[in-house]
């Protein structure tokens, strides 16, 4: 059986992160995302946010963690060196603000082959500190086979 | 914001600096050195270090945004392609128009791409926005 026909109910540790005012910072200069309330604790607070609340895709930093232990699984068998990132998808609820903390569970949603490449599916689902869902996530990595 | 369906968005046009690649691999943690060592990049066949795609996906989440009129709660879902292989150096277009409003005018859906050189980076971007009622 290839290892690609792994029965796909695979679940994995919990991952938490500490969502830090400076690195909400860091991000949005990163991708050049200049609105005040990015940056600027008065103008988030004045738009109603609780503290600097991070651009929408910061989710990647918070949510990567809980991903990382699903592609390093050796039972489903993905060659890193052959992998790309094929496709994602975000849905978002409630913002991050400087100052959550968010826990994320990543799961194997599916596992198929199409067209010579390998396709592994993996969905995440994020929630702040009071249990408020603030993003899930659909993680789309292709691995040429050869 | 008042959006009307078949309407083009404004362009976003960024160039990424040379070092944006370390810079972005520093904010989000992706230390991949397909995006931060040329000589690696180039030993796995690709033209040298190359940007990373969540970068251009964010890029996409700007210009939906901007859409909306700048509220980051106003994007609710944002689904992407990553084909091609994007570099520094070079500009980048998001580009794209609004697929659908409802009859409310609360909800819009837009179609959206990035490219480099007339190339598509990141394609088949599809936004939910939550628009304020007119």
């Amino acid at each position: 059986m290839a290892p690609y026909d792994a029965p796909p109910e695979r679940s994995y540790p919990a991952f938490v992160y500490e969502v830090g005012s400076e690195k909400v910072r860091e991000y949005a200069r990163a991708i050049g995302e200049e609105a005040p309330v990015h940056h600027e604790r008065e103008a988030a607070r004045a738009a109603g946010f609780r503290d600097l609340v991070a651009p929408p895709m910061f989710c990647v930093v918070y949510a990567i963690g809980a991903l990382a232990p699903a592609v390093a699984d050796p039972e489903l068998g993905i060659d890193y060196a052959h992998m790309v990132h094929g496709g994602q998808e975000f849905d978002w609820e409630e913002p991050v603000c400087a100052g959550d903390t968010v826990t994320t569970t990543a799961s194997v949603v599916d596992v198929y082959e199409k067209g010579g490449m390998g396709f592994f599916v993996f969905a995440s689902v994020s929630t702040n500190q009071d249990g408020a869902q603030t993003v899930r996530g659909v993680w789309t990595n292709i691995v040429r086979r050869h | 914001m008042d959006l009307r369906a078949g309407e083009a968005l404004s362009e976003l046009r960024v160039t990424p600096a040379r070092h944006l690649p370390h810079r972005y691999a520093g904010a989000s943690g992706d230390f991949n050195p397909i995006h931060i060592d040329p000589e690696f990049a180039r030993s796995v066949g690709l033209p040298g270090n190359i940007l990373h795609g969540l970068y251009g996906m964010a890029l996409m989440a700007r210009a939906a945004t901007a859409a909306a009129g700048g509220d980051p709660r106003s994007l609710r879902r944002l689904g992407v392609q990553f084909r091609g292989v994007g570099v520094p150096e070079q500009e980048i277009t998001v580009s794209g128009s609004v697929r659908e409003v409802d009859a409310e005018g609360t909800r819009a859906v837009l179609d959206l791409v990035a490219e480099q050189a007339g190339t598509p980076i990141v394609r088949g971007g599809e936004a939910e926005l939550v628009l304020e009622a007119p």
